[in-house]
């Protein structure tokens, strides 16, 4: 299927990624010729057909619950970007509108 | 010493016979890493591989230490290593540095093994070339205007140039053999669950496979016993099957093995009429020496491709949401959280990977999911009906690992389509979750050619056995790029 630059920018939208002008329209040939290819498997019949997620021969492999220890605050502080901890939290941009 | 021992197996004997020590064979591989001409490696970790060759010393005086100790490896960029940065090949991970490293590499570090840094690769494993690196594309060392396969290129480079003795790299779809193939070294991936996946960067979780690539199959065979087994925090191994046991059939020979042919494999477009050569005079060979060739046939190999562009894709959008900028990596701060997202991924991802982020994530969306994902899905479940039919009938399978030999650089990254089609003969493997093999079969145009030994699920010893009875009857394996020659 040919797709436009419409549908580019909105799957970018959707996977929060930025596009440059010139990689929208890139990416826009490039993927209508990948889907164009994928197409083809409209010709294999699978009306009878289960979909398969994983070969595994297995399905709902139950453990015990048991408590581990996990990472320390400081290790899964240790990687926080570039003005991204405050202390002993990350930092974030404010999501939610104070109350009036 | 000038040059690293030809195997393993050659390295250990001389660590016993104490005509090397660790620290020697650490020091060399170091010296030959540092000057790698190819683009392979992306850090060298000198002190920890330093710390790690003393302490195999110490062991091998003590004796009883295992085989691998003291043996220098590489490890791809893409799994994790605890206080070693690990950067997938991407700027969005660049200075990362784990806290924890990867079950595999526990692993080996428990062996005593003495690992010499990370390699390059494409990024997140995205690319069957490595030109999709954020640090550069990695040469062939056959020729160096040539790439060397990808994903795990820097790792196949790593030993085919003869700077470590072994290194691992992983396999969604091709990323271990394809490589291997065409640097014309022994490469492996293993039964999808066999392998645990814990500490890896996850790429496409119901296809990844972590693998080694070796000088010979026995090596390649020493590494997976080291590596195989389950692992609690996997939820895939669920299977448990001995693992020490994968070199027993080596010497056992293919006389009375049945070895199917598939007739679609050698009729692909773009198949190369040198590589077409190599691998009938490699399935000659095979049947020389006893097996039974039968053709079979798998008839949706075409349809492979398409089933892995939408799988791998959709499952990869899926992973790399956690890519935000707020807990590790890259942040590209804007005026909001969402435009921090935005940025921080526009900026941090190379066009390969938003290529495929937005094709997954377009696969997946309302009112695509069942026309894309479901029936790709669906057509998964025929391909694996069909090769389970086809091992009712014969012991494993021989093809070609890739239609080409190595392509120069440049030649298809603006035409992803035709560089896709480079694992039309790797990922139906992944698809169905079988463990598969390339070693090599000879040169095309002086580049070299894989044959690829596919079997059962966890019949990782069956596959061997035909890989080793190829390789004692034929001198590929010892091939080497001249100017790696001292």
């Amino acid at each position: 299927m040919a797709i436009d630059r419409s549908v580019v920018e909105k799957a970018a939208g959707l996977a929060r990624i930025a596009l440059t002008e010139d990689e929208v329209e890139r990416f826009t040939g490039q993927l209508s010729v990948v889907l164009k290819a994928v197409e083809r498997l409209k010709e294999v019949d699978t009306e009878k057909v289960s979909p398969t997620a994983s070969v595994l021969p297995v399905s709902d492999v139950m453990r015990e619950d048991e408590i581990r220890p996990g990472l320390s605050r400081e290790e899964a502080l240790a990687n926080a970007p570039k003005g991204g901890r405050d202390g002993e939290f990350f930092r974030v941009q404010q999501v939610l509108e104070e109350r009036p | 010493m000038t040059e690293l021992p030809r195997s393993i197996r050659e390295a250990s004997e001389l660590l016993r016979a104490r005509k090397a020590s660790a620290l020697e064979l650490a020091e060399l591989a170091l010296d030959r890493s540092r000057a790698d001409r190819h683009n392979a490696w992306l850090h060298l970790s000198d002190d920890h591989a330093r710390e790690q060759a003393r302490a195999a010393d110490a062991r091998l005086r003590d004796g009883n230490a295992p085989l691998l100790t003291g043996i220098p490896w590489a490890c791809k960029d893409i799994i994790g290593t605890k206080k070693i940065p690990t950067t997938a090949g991407s700027r969005i991970l660049e200075g990362y540095v784990p806290v924890y490293s990867a079950t595999v590499v526990e692993r080996l570090d428990a062996q005593g093994a003495v690992m010499v840094g990370k390699t390059n690769l494409d990024e997140f494993a995205m690319g069957s070339s490595n030109e999709n690196s954020a640090f550069g594309p990695v040469k062939n060392p056959w020729c160096a205007e040539r790439v060397p396969g990808g994903s795990s290129g820097g790792s196949a480079v790593a030993v085919a140039a003869g700077e470590v003795l072994f290194a691992l790299g992983t396999d969604t779809g091709g990323s271990i053999r394809q490589p291997a193939a065409l640097t014309g070294v022994v490469g492996m991936k293993p039964t999808y669950g066999r392998v645990p996946r814990w500490g890896v960067v996850a790429f496409a979780s119901s296809l990844d496979q972590v693998g080694p690539f070796a000088n010979t199959v026995e090596d390649a065979a020493i590494v997976c016993e080291a590596i195989f087994g389950k692992d609690p925090n996997d939820a895939t191994m669920v299977m448990d099957f001995p693992n020490d046991d994968l070199r027993r059939d080596l010497d056992k020979g293919v006389k009375g093995m049945r070895l199917g042919v598939p007739k679609e494999y050698f009729s692909v477009k773009g198949m190369e009429p040198g590589v077409e050569r190599a691998v009938r005079a490699a399935l000659k060979e095979l049947e020389s020496q006893g097996a039974k060739l039968e053709e079979v046939s798998l008839s949706l190999t075409d349809h492979g491709l398409a089933v892995y562009y939408i799988i791998q894709p959709a499952e990869a959008s899926s992973n790399l949401a956690r890519y935000d900028g707020i807990r590790y990596g890259l942040r590209v701060e804007g005026p909001d959280l969402l435009e921090t997202y935005r940025r921080t991924r526009g900026q941090g991802f190379g066009p390969e990977v938003k290529r495929r982020m937005i094709l997954g994530t377009y696969a997946l969306s309302a009112g695509y999911y069942d026309a894309y994902y479901v029936k790709a899905q669906k057509v998964r479940t025929l391909i694996k009906d069909e090769y389970d039919r086809v091992f009712q009938k014969v012991d494993a399978l021989v093809t070609p690992t890739s239609p080409t030999v190595a392509f120069p650089i440049g030649a298809k990254v603006n035409d992803p389509l035709a560089m896709y089609l480079n694992d039309i003969f790797t990922l139906p493997v992944n698809i169905s979750g079988l463990p598969g093999i390339s070693v090599p079969c000879g040169l095309s145009e002086g580049l070299p050619v894989g044959l690829q030994v596919i079997a059962n699920s966890y019949q990782e010893r069956t596959m061997f056995r035909v890989a080793a009875a190829y390789e004692r009857a034929t001198p590929h394996h010892l091939e080497r790029p001249k100017e790696e020659a001292a």
